[in-house]
């Protein structure tokens, strides 16, 4: 690969963001600070009960209120066909409740008023009368025969949503019954929230004149929505156009479509007035987007060495009220079935059923692409069983099991082709950073004196960049993405994706893709996303997939403006295309650079003096589906003191290790690294959605749902190999989500290791002090 | 509806005058009624800190804050830090230190940190993070927002801004 100036800033320089300028004065553009003429507030009423019958709904005092314009309820949106929408897994869900509720914040009825708080008011006045129902709450009990149907309107008359398998049962069970040693794990990856800073929202403005309606919306995908939006709606997709403005953060939260947006519409189309609905962070807590939910139980299979033979996996899954996940694979468990993870052997089976229960409907991909996060975590954790039930180290076990570099591709048990890897390299340079013989040295030293330190490593392997078209799709959409490139007659460029930065600095990442596939500085190329009236359509940002197949693209459009380049130049310069060599920025005469045209110089060409019979304009468009998806992968090493007296875990260190191959810009991955291990830090030891046996939800606000503060989160250290991709036009694999994926095992091994010889094999995230002091309490160390 | 107020502020050095409904968040005041924007709301409990100003030079969550109550009061919020078309050393760490991604939490980062530099010039790390402790970030890890705040510390301290 050429290596360009930092003046043209391709890739591998840490250029500084284009976008921050914006935001360091306060002049972002998140979707709350669009204020258009004669706008109007939307406000959701919500239930209060997990599980109840709707037994009326009185809307006549809100409507009474002054300056109230509406108030639409479930049987409102029942007349428009409304009331359901489909999800973008095979089930519907409830816009506006009818009949009755099935999660506690589920939508009842939407309030419109001149002003928000006149909006809030009115949301107070609407009488619903409700008679409770059992609550089932415990996906354990969902398929008992005295829990409640949950669903009266599937024809199915059970909780049980799905069964999915993979793998060779047979294989795997014999591979059991032979294995000198097994060792298995429970583990619960409990129900969490991405909460990016910024709630999710809209402003829908339908304009009775022209008959186009334009939702400034929250989203990560905003062609993929404004389709969905036409085929649920009815509304010519000409006429609708989706601008998805500044993010402030998405996390998987803004991939799904929420009922408040299609109020919004509604009531826009209703009104012919704008209509603006901003969640409070307590709606978003408690109705949107939740992750996780996976009650997980790994069997590994080795001989007496150590060698894995096979691993097997049941899992239930906690969908919610309906199954809204939000993923694009054919797969009811995502690509959970990378759970085979880092290491070669022969057999695997993997199981999922998912069921109904009486909590928010979803899930969605938390940082991470589908059901990874538990995948990783999961396999992570089970190696670390089998080196307790071994009595090795766990790090010997990993380089034992580890798939060899020269294995690649490699095809899992479970049937991925894995690109490329070296997974030990990743692993010796995290051991090496982190000084791990020594650091096993002070522990047996700490043990002595009673103190409790540990060491947990967790060597992830991530799946990302969905994908390709055999394996994913949005309803029935290929999952290819997009990018076009304009180059102006003055050599400064103009491109458009169809992906959706939400904090990854795609403005300034894809500008250099262009500046080291064409020579054009970062700094002249302009990257807009966002606006479907103007951006090439694409599937949106979100598994790690912007860099795998927009920057793809990207590379693949300007290798197509290249070599429309090229002749121009050979025009110029009166020679053959055979006779020209390429550098960035310029094509030369060869054996003769002095001879030489630049990119600038073609440009201007293009539109003032392109050879005979050539079309003008230097601008090319590429629609790139990604022929597999890319493995990135690292090592991370913790490192915790465990305070006796009160439980709490303090992480001494942590140092990551990451491979993503080649690296657009290390300054911005270095971010996203530690953005994504702060997220798994919080995972690890605070987050949590949990649930009452009435279905009440107990992480509903900040004060209950707890992210880490700069105090609490660690310093991070950073290290990377590069193992390139061989099919990504520029070896990159993506990298924003590994952290979050890769780290919760490595916290949360860490802890184990530090009270295994207490007999402690497993303990279930969050974990709190006070649930360590628990098992110091039980295990005797304190009294 | 509660009668009117009329409330009268000085932001960023510009006096403005609105009246609104007693009840009117400050937050709201500022977005809505004085059009700045730069200002987030992303929890509504003071938890996260997206929304903090400064108000007669102290930080302040103004989603807890009502508009009368800032009645007579100089505002200062992150459209103000800029001066004569120059970033202040802060916007500038903040650039150069990568210190933001998606830029929702920065408005409330650089009043914090504005905040803590006027009153300690020469923050240790554990001073940063502590000065920072009331506003949240999903994106950074806040590792290059203590890195931000240390490289406007030295500029100030060379440059003599404040």
């Amino acid at each position: 690969m050429f290596k360009t100036t930092p003046e043209v800033g391709g890739m591998g320089h840490s250029i500084k963001r284009k976008e921050d300028l914006r935001f360091l004065q306060g002049k972002g553009n998140y979707v709350d600070d669009v204020h258009l003429p004669d706008m109007v507030y939307g406000h959701l009423v919500r239930s209060p009960y997990a599980h109840a019958r709707l037994k009326s709904i009185n809307t006549d005092k809100a409507k009474q209120l002054p300056g109230v314009l509406a108030v639409i309820t479930g049987e409102d949106l029942a007349k428009a066909n409304l009331a359901w929408m489909p999800t973008l897994f095979f089930d519907k869900q409830m816009v506006l409740a009818t009949g009755k509720v099935l999660f506690q914040s589920q939508e009842v009825a939407f309030v419109i008023a001149e002003d928000r708080y006149t909006a809030a008011d009115a949301a107070e006045l609407v009488e619903v009368e409700y008679e409770e129902l059992p609550v089932l709450v415990d996906p354990h009990k969902a398929t008992d025969p005295s829990s409640p149907i949950l669903r009266e309107d599937r024809e199915e008359k059970s909780n049980h949503i799905f069964h999915w398998e993979v793998g060779d049962k047979a294989a795997t069970d014999k591979a059991f019954q032979n294995a000198a040693v097994r060792a298995d794990v429970h583990a619960v990856f409990q129900r969490c929230h991405p909460a990016p800073l910024e709630t999710c929202g809209c402003v829908a403005d339908f304009n009775r004149a022209t008959g186009r309606l334009t939702i400034y919306l929250t989203s990560q995908a905003p062609h993929a929505h404004r389709t969905l939006f036409a085929l649920v709606g009815g509304i010519p997709e000409n006429n609708i156009r989706v601008i998805s403005p500044d993010i402030g953060g998405g996390f998987g939260n803004k991939v799904p479509i929420y009922p408040g947006y299609v109020c919004a519409v509604v009531g826009s189309l209703t009104l012919g007035r704008p209509v603006k609905w901003i969640e409070t962070r307590s709606e978003n807590l408690q109705s949107t987007g939740f992750a996780r939910d996976y009650h997980m139980t790994a069997e590994l299979a080795a001989d007496k060495d150590g060698k894995i033979q096979a691993l097997r996996v049941k899992t239930l899954a906690d969908h919610g009220a309906f199954n809204a996940a939000a993923q694009p694979t054919k797969f009811p468990a995502g690509l959970f079935s990378i759970c085979t993870g880092a290491y070669d052997y022969p057999s695997a089976f993997c199981e999922v059923d998912g069921v109904y229960t009486n909590k928010a409907p979803g899930g969605i991909a938390y940082r991470c692409s589908f059901r990874v996060t538990e995948a990783a975590y999961l396999i992570e954790r089970a190696v670390d069983v089998l080196a307790m039930e071994l009595k090795t180290d766990p790090v010997e076990l990993r380089r034992k099991n580890f798939i060899r570099p020269e294995k690649f591709p490699y095809k899992s048990a479970l049937g991925w082709s894995y690109d490329s890897g070296n997974y030990e390299g990743a692993m010796n340079l995290a051991l090496e950073k982190i000084g791990y013989q020594q650091l096993r040295k002070e522990q047996e030293e700490k043990r002595k004196k009673g103190e409790l330190m540990g060491i947990g490593v967790s060597s992830f392997v991530e799946i990302v960049g969905a994908g390709p078209a055999h394996t994913f799709d949005i309803a029935g959409i290929k999952m290819f993405d997009s990018a076009e490139i304009r180059v102006h007659p003055t050599g400064k460029a103009m491109c458009r994706m169809g992906t959706k930065s939400q904090g990854q600095g795609h403005e300034t990442t894809y500008a250099q893709i262009v500046a080291q596939e064409l020579g054009i500085p970062a700094a002249d190329v302009t990257v807009e996303e966002g606006d479907t009236d103007t951006a090439p359509y694409g599937l949106g940002t979100y598994a790690s997939r912007s860099t795998p197949v927009s920057g793809a693209a990207t590379a693949v459009a300007a290798r197509k403006i290249r070599d429309k380049a090229k002749k121009i130049a050979a025009h110029l310069l009166e020679c053959s295309e055979e006779d020209l060599d390429w550098e960035p920025g310029k094509f030369f005469v060869k054996g003769a650079p002095s001879k030489s045209k630049s990119i600038q110089d073609i440009a201007f060409a293009a539109y003032t003096n392109m050879p005979e019979g050539m079309e003008a304009g230097l601008e090319a468009v590429d629609y790139y589906d990604p022929p597999n998806l890319t493995f990135p992968f690292g090592t991370y090493i913790c490192v915790v003191d465990i305070d006796k007296g009160t439980g709490e875990v303090k992480v001494r260190r942590f140092v990551a290790v990451d491979d993503c191959g080649n690296v657009i810009n290390p300054m911005i991955v270095d971010g996203q690294i530690h953005g994504g291990l702060t997220e798994g830090l919080a995972i690890a030891f605070m987050q949590e959605i949990a649930y009452d046996e009435s279905g009440n939800v107990q992480g509903g606000s900040f004060m209950d749902y707890l992210l880490p503060t700069a105090v609490e989160t660690p310093h991070w250290e950073t290290d990377k190999t590069c193992t390139p991709s061989p099919h990504h036009p520029f070896g990159a694999k993506g990298v924003g989500e590994s952290p979050n994926v890769g780290s919760p095992a490595a916290f949360v091994n860490a802890v184990v290791d530090a009270l295994s010889h207490l007999g402690v094999r497993h303990i279930d995230m969050p974990i709190t002090p006070w649930k360590v002091w628990n098992i110091l309490k039980q295990k005797g160390v304190i009294s | 509806m509660a009668k009117k107020q009329v409330v009268h502020v000085k932001v960023n050095g510009r006096e403005r005058e609105a009246e609104v409904e007693p009840r009117m968040l400050l937050v709201h005041f500022i977005r809505e009624v004085l059009g700045l924007t730069g200002t987030h709301v992303g929890c509504d409990t003071s938890h996260c800190g997206a929304c903090t100003v400064l108000v007669d030079g102290k930080t302040v969550k103004s989603c807890t804050m009502f508009a009368p109550q800032a009645d007579g009061c100089e505002l200062f919020t992150v459209e103000g830090l800029i001066k004569d078309g120059q970033l202040h050393p802060l916007q500038e760490g903040f650039k150069e230190e990568h210190g933001l991604q998606c830029g929702f939490c920065t408005p409330g980062m650089l009043m914090s940190s504005y905040a803590l530099l006027q009153k300690n010039a020469k923050p240790s790390e554990d001073d940063i993070r502590w000065g920072i402790s009331g506003n949240l970030c999903r994106c950074t890890g806040y590792q290059n927002i203590v890195k931000a705040v240390q490289y406007a510390a030295q500029k100030m301290e060379q440059g003599g801004t404040k």
